[in-house]
């Protein structure tokens, strides 16, 4: 079982990694480098909320701040474009850090709702001081990063020769099939460090603290937890991720505004992503986002801007909430769980059954169990 | 010199009077938000959309059939009313676990729902309610003063009058505030209260309704101008104690004034952000907000 797992991993790394040369169209990467940066701001999410049970809707604060981080060190240092700005990723990812562990500080004070609402109110303030602080965000006018040319240097004609022997066309037909290549796979590595810490994390005593922190804080600070420290240090790592996705989509999207850069619907989005995939799960914000990104980006390039996406957004929201509140990771491993008992033995069956979380109970709440035995 | 200083002095006086006048229709739209925070334990992310939804209901009632303002709000608020109970039959109370956390997410989702609508609807033009008050003025304390914010606050304490009969004067107030002060125990003594929290969010929701008229006829609006209300009325709502419709109150007329005069002192780009940061410094003192009650362990 365990070398199926492993096995299967690979071969989807393998996938990952093969994606672009089996579809080079720029349209498919476009939506896949998107697809990868959510995935990887999710589990960045997740690694705060799934695992504390604190549900923060402001993340998009710590997307900004990267965002802005980056496009500000590229223009006060006069970087051109090339591959130089990938390398300040981290740098625009710990500027997110650092608001994140002043902000946290101050926004762990409370519990529950009200911590969800200041959440929501400290985006507000970072998205009017991006407004407002004219002299360092130029205000609604907005950033532009620099315009990255890499078709002629050594790695892009390389992989123009890998892409004619793969597909056997001239990849000079689609304009722009370079473009995107650099960029999913900055994004993929991104996406693979936040599930390596998310899954470190989840499998760490620290993980197991965020985890009593859940499911009772009292009770978890009278074992012992270091609740507060605990928490903000999560909450550190999932700004330094979501920073880290802020810069990259930054440098990808070539110029960044107060409202795109700090957009509200990024902080539901990536809720929706985790909630839909299965919150405080490794792989669920994962497949959340590779569920949910493509299809908005679909509706996006099908209807525009327009009011039609944010009605079947909000109306798959309210179904996957309401029918799926514990999403599909969790679902489809308790209907696993059954099916491999009804195929061993009947009496197993019912041990399962018995075992299996109530209704009340999220499914992953059992894992612990599992983990420690 | 002193001319000068006179000036400034008219135009604080000018900007708190304002703030007073439109932190009425504020705290008209924050109670509705603690009526049904205080009554169900949950909150209205969506009572921002729902300001926008009302505000456009008066656009449209204005521009195809003429009617006036203030009377459409008949015609507005008993439709708002009834939208309200079925937004909460329909997605609140399916609900089961963790109703406080869920419920934000779900009026999120309605709250995208009625924005994309109304952008279908309407497109992302801004757009402002027309009527002769909203033109006309007259001379107070040194400065014209359009006669909509009046009437706004007439509206805003006509209304809040109304609530607070409602509350503390009938049968039906008395279930309300028992199921407020604590939900199972007013369950025992037979307090049908899941009817009662359909009526609050109800009314909850008129109120957004008759709060978005009167915010509509002092600022062009459009559908995204939700965010903007929401992250308002969630900071006032916070600042005043959640659950306390008096400190709603207190907490809108402050917010309105703070807004007014630090746009005059200092400029008009700060004023909302020293509203928030102002939030953020109360809550490091008193986190339950001004009139809010301490938690207890909740499980």
């Amino acid at each position: 079982m365990r070398i199926f797992k492993t096995v299967g991993l690979l071969v989807l790394l393998v996938l990952a990694i093969g994606f672009p040369l089996l579809f080079p169209n720029p349209a498919v990467t476009t939506i896949a480098v998107f697809t990868l940066l959510f995935a990887a701001a999710t589990t960045g999410w997740n690694i705060f909320s799934g695992y504390t049970g604190y549900i923060a809707l402001g993340h998009a604060a710590y997307f900004g701040v990267g965002a802005y981080t980056l496009a500000i060190l590229c223009q006060d240092w006069h970087i051109a474009g090339g591959y130089i700005p990938f390398l300040l990723v981290p740098l625009a990812g710990l500027a997110a850090a650092a608001a994140g562990a002043v902000l946290g500080w101050i926004a762990l004070r409370v519990r529950r709702h009200t911590f969800v609402v200041i959440t929501i109110a400290m985006f507000f303030i970072l998205q009017l001081l991006a407004y407002n602080l004219i002299g360092l965000t130029n205000g609604s006018i907005g950033l532009s990063l620099p315009i990255p040319d890499w078709s002629t240097d050594f790695l892009s004609t390389q992989l123009e020769q890998l892409l004619v022997g793969l597909q056997g066309i001239a990849p000079r037909d689609w304009t722009g099939i370079f473009f995107n290549i650099p960029f999913y796979y900055v994004a993929l590595v991104v996406l693979l460090l936040a599930i390596a810490i998310s899954w470190w994390v989840r499998h760490s005593k620290y993980g197991l603290g965020l985890l009593a922190i859940r499911d009772d804080e009292d009770r978890a600070l009278g074992l012992g937890v270091k609740a507060g420290p605990s928490k903000l240090a999560a909450f550190v790592i999932s700004a330094l991720i979501v920073g880290m996705v802020g810069a990259v989509w930054a440098y990808f999207i070539e110029s960044i505004f107060p409202f795109s850069a700090f957009d509200a619907t990024f902080d539901v989005a990536i809720a929706l992503m985790a909630f839909m995939g299965g919150l405080g799960t490794i792989a669920g914000p994962v497949l959340g986002a590779l569920l949910l990104e493509p299809t908005q980006q679909y509706f996006t390039l099908q209807y525009g801007q327009s009011g039609y996406y944010l009605v079947i957004y909000g109306a798959l929201f309210l179904v996957v909430i309401l029918l799926l509140p514990q999403g599909v990771i969790p679902t489809l491993r308790a209907r696993w769980a059954i099916f491999q008992a009804s195929l061993s033995q009947q009496q197993e069956t019912e041990n399962i059954k018995a075992t299996m979380p109530k209704q009340d109970r999220p499914a992953y709440a059992k894992e612990e169990e599992n983990i420690n035995s | 010199m002193k001319e000068k200083r006179r000036l400034i002095v008219g135009l604080i006086v000018e900007a708190i009077i304002t703030g007073l006048l439109t932190g009425g229709v504020y705290a008209l739209m924050a109670s509705g938000l603690t009526l049904v925070f205080g009554v169900m334990d949950i909150i209205n992310i969506g009572q921002g959309a729902l300001v926008i939804l009302g505000a456009y209901l008066s656009y449209v009632l204005e521009q195809n059939l003429h009617v006036d303002l203030f009377v459409g709000l008949l015609i507005t608020m008993p439709v708002m009313f009834g939208l309200g109970v079925l937004i909460e039959l329909l997605f609140i109370r399916p609900i089961r676990r963790d109703r406080t956390m869920f419920s934000i997410l779900v009026t999120f989702g309605v709250a995208l729902i009625i924005e994309g609508v109304l952008n279908l609807i309407f497109s992302a033009d801004y757009v402002q309610l027309h009527a002769w008050y909203i033109t006309a003025s007259f001379p107070v304390a040194g400065f014209y003063l359009a006669y909509i914010y009046v009437f706004g606050f007439l509206l805003a304490v006509v209304l809040l009058g109304g609530l607070y009969l409602l509350l503390y004067r009938t049968k039906f107030g008395h279930s309300l505030r028992a199921t407020m002060q604590n939900r199972t125990a007013a369950e025992l003594v037979g307090i049908d209260v899941e009817r009662v929290s359909a009526l609050a969010f109800g009314i909850g929701v008129a109120l957004a309704a008759a709060g978005g008229m009167a915010f509509g006829a002092t600022t062009a609006f459009n559908a995204n101008s939700a965010y903007d209300l929401i992250s308002r009325l969630l900071a006032i709502i916070i600042f005043g104690g959640m659950g306390s419709l008096q400190g709603a109150l207190i907490a809108s007329l402050g917010m309105l004034v703070i807004e007014d005069v630090t746009s005059v002192v200092w400029s008009p780009v700060w004023a909302s952000t020293v509203f928030f940061i102002l939030l953020i410094i109360i809550l490091l003192v008193r986190p339950q907000g001004l009139l809010g009650q301490v938690g207890g362990r909740k499980q």
